[in-house]
């Protein structure tokens, strides 16, 4: 299991990074004892787009996928919690509302992915059809504003959004305030060990090598699809599993938060980060999230004005991620020798190779 | 994701002695209008070294894509130890005991040499004997100073090492190499043989599309030759080389008569 946490495919091993962690999320967990209750609201907020980004990080930057259909799955997750909660009847189902609407997303992410997957969908033609599909429906709940657009008592309402439906709920208690934001970061280091545990695993070792070279992988006895299909499926669930909390969260959701504009934010988090691991994406989707709602109050056109700079920022000086760089070059310094590999025509070659594989 | 059964080559063979392992059988493989692969009979015996020559545009790298499964014949049939495997994909001709090294090292160039080795090794070994297996195979490809090292950054016939090793980690019954020694040194080429030969000698079956006329006397024992997609003549090594019709389309007509 160690293994699995510290292997080839994760950046950061050994005790000097674990204590590390161990400091953050302390730091993490003590938050709520000094700060007022509407920054830990904000908070549980903007943690909630982190589990997108680490979905995207692992279909991209481990299995060389870009999907544009992170919001996708957002969204029909999101507009699951909101059928189910209001449908089942709110309270302690709400739990179960939240795993169906993941399991939902899933089940999207399947169908969609075997048929790009098997009819040979790949490079930037697997990012335009995840484009073309949350435009898609981005579009149709558009339009579902009339009275006869209903699943049970719950209406769809067009651009206005969906509204109505519990949040988070155990019995009594609504799931709401430090407690959604305990919830938040357990589901966070859950996650984040578990995608660790699973690229460094002999199915992640497969993906990688799908990434690298899918032919060669073929040839060595996988079904590369199954891989790619497990990837995506995975990737997608964690974009679900945001939007449910999302709806849940704010008792909203609108097809705004699956359009263009929403649908660009996740590649932006994990361009910037650095797409080749999951420390790198987990740290700079939060620090982005962060500056990104710290701006926003002031204005928000400047907040993305800014995440466009960002992207182009990227893409000219750290193709590789600018977290992923500076982590880098911090733990260079701080061993006070080049790693052997660090070869830098290499890493020069590691750009946005998306489109080649 | 099913691990394939780990029958070893030796005992495979030693069942079935001169048994057709590849069967191929009336392929024709046409590109538009091109015919690239006319009615080809074929057939490897388990336990022999088999090599694929003819010069180039005969077909040869056509009819190897069409035994791994990276083309679909349009007509004819291919059988790999008695089944039809006409329509399976690559991977599942694989996982029946074929191993590939292709043309152009196509090794995982960003992926460590050892974890090459290991993504290789990793469908039919576990534990102790999947690391057991990954030393031998490093040191035996004179790669085990180089183990954290990036494939990419190997030399070319480096990779070429690797990507045989790779090829030889899944234990094949079959062992399909695609021009094994381009670009390696004469040295290099000589060491290949050798091992090709030494893994034959332990019941490892091998189909060779080669150029290198040296490499193929070291190795062949029986061999086909292509020529304008069809078979032109086959037989015993030294019945090939003495084949006047042979030089002929190799080395044009002047020199034959």
């Amino acid at each position: 299991m160690f293994k699995l946490l510290d292997g080839p495919q994760t950046l950061g091993r050994g005790r000097a990074f674990w204590a590390c962690f161990l400091v953050v999320l302390a730091g993490a967990l003590i938050y709520p004892v000094f700060a007022d209750s509407y920054d830990v609201g904000n908070f549980s907020y903007f943690l909630i787009w982190i589990f997108m980004a680490l979905g995207l990080c692992l279909m991209w930057g481990y299995g060389g996928m870009l999907s544009f259909g992170q919001t996708f799955f957002f969204g029909i997750s999101g507009y699951a919690y909101g059928v189910l909660a209001i449908n089942m009847g709110g309270g302690s189902t709400t739990i179960a509302a939240l795993v169906l609407s993941v399991i939902v997303a899933m089940i999207a992410a399947g169908i969609l992915g075997y048929f790009m997957i098997w009819g040979g969908i790949n490079g930037i033609f697997f990012g335009i059809v995840t484009l073309s599909a949350t435009l898609v429906l981005a579009f149709f709940l558009g339009q579902t504003a009339g009275p006869e657009w209903h699943i049970g008592p719950a209406r769809l309402n067009g651009y206005n959004g969906m509204k109505g439906m519990d949040p988070l709920t155990v019995g009594d208690f609504d799931i709401e305030g430090s407690a959604l934001y305990y919830v938040m970061v357990a589901l966070i280091v859950v996650v984040y060990i578990a995608l660790r545990m699973f690229v460094n695993s002999r199915i992640g070792n497969v993906v990688v090598a799908t990434r690298e070279n899918p032919q060669r992988a073929e040839m060595l006895g996988y079904d590369v699809r199954k891989y790619q299909l497990l990837t995506f499926v995975i990737g997608s669930g964690l974009a679900g599993l945001s939007g449910a909390l999302y709806t849940s969260w704010g008792q909203f959701i609108t097809p705004s938060s699956i359009g263009l504009p929403a649908a660009a934010m996740p590649i932006v988090w994990v361009a910037f980060s650095g797409r080749s691991d999951l420390t790198a994406t987990l740290v700079g989707s939060f620090l982005l999230l962060f500056g990104f709602q710290t701006i926003t109050v002031y204005s928000q056109q400047a907040a993305l004005v800014l995440m466009g700079g960002l992207l182009l920022a990227t893409v000219m000086l750290a193709p590789q991620g600018f977290v992923l760089g500076i982590g880098k070059l911090v733990v260079d310094r701080w061993t006070g020798r080049r790693r052997r590999d660090a070869n830098p025509a290499l890493a020069d070659a590691r750009r946005l190779q998306s489109d080649e594989t | 994701m099913r691990t394939p059964p780990s029958l070893t080559p030796a005992a495979c063979n030693r069942m079935r002695p001169d048994m057709a392992l590849v069967d191929v059988k009336g392929v024709t493989k046409r590109f538009g209008g091109l015919t690239a692969v006319s009615d080809v009979d074929l057939t490897v015996n388990a336990g022999e070294v088999h090599c694929l020559i003819g010069p180039n545009g005969a077909g040869k790298s056509t009819l190897f894509k069409l035994i791994v499964g990276l083309y679909p014949p349009t007509k004819g049939t291919i059988f790999f130890d008695s089944i039809d495997i006409t329509e399976e994909r690559p991977f599942a001709r694989v996982q029946r005991g074929m191993s590939i090294k292709m043309q152009a090292p196509s090794v995982f160039k960003e992926l460590p040499v050892r974890q090459n080795i290991q993504i290789a090794l990793q469908g039919r070994f576990s534990g102790a004997e999947r690391d057991a297996e990954e030393e031998r195979l490093l040191t035996l490809l004179n790669l085990a100073s180089d183990t954290g090292k990036l494939a990419g950054e190997l030399s070319h016939g480096q990779q070429q090492w690797l990507e045989i090793g790779m090829a030889l980690a899944l234990k094949p019954q079959l062992l399909l190499l695609d021009e094994p020694t381009a670009g390696m040194s004469p040295e290099e080429t000589f060491k290949t043989g050798e091992l090709v030969k030494s893994f034959n000698a332990e019941g490892m079956t091998v189909l060779a599309v080669e150029h290198d006329m040296a490499f193929v006397r070291q190795i062949a024992q029986r061999v086909t030759v292509l020529h304008l997609g069809e078979v032109f003549a086959r037989g015993s090594l030294e019945a090939i080389l003495q084949d006047e019709k042979v030089a002929e389309i190799y080395l044009g007509t002047t020199h034959a008569h």
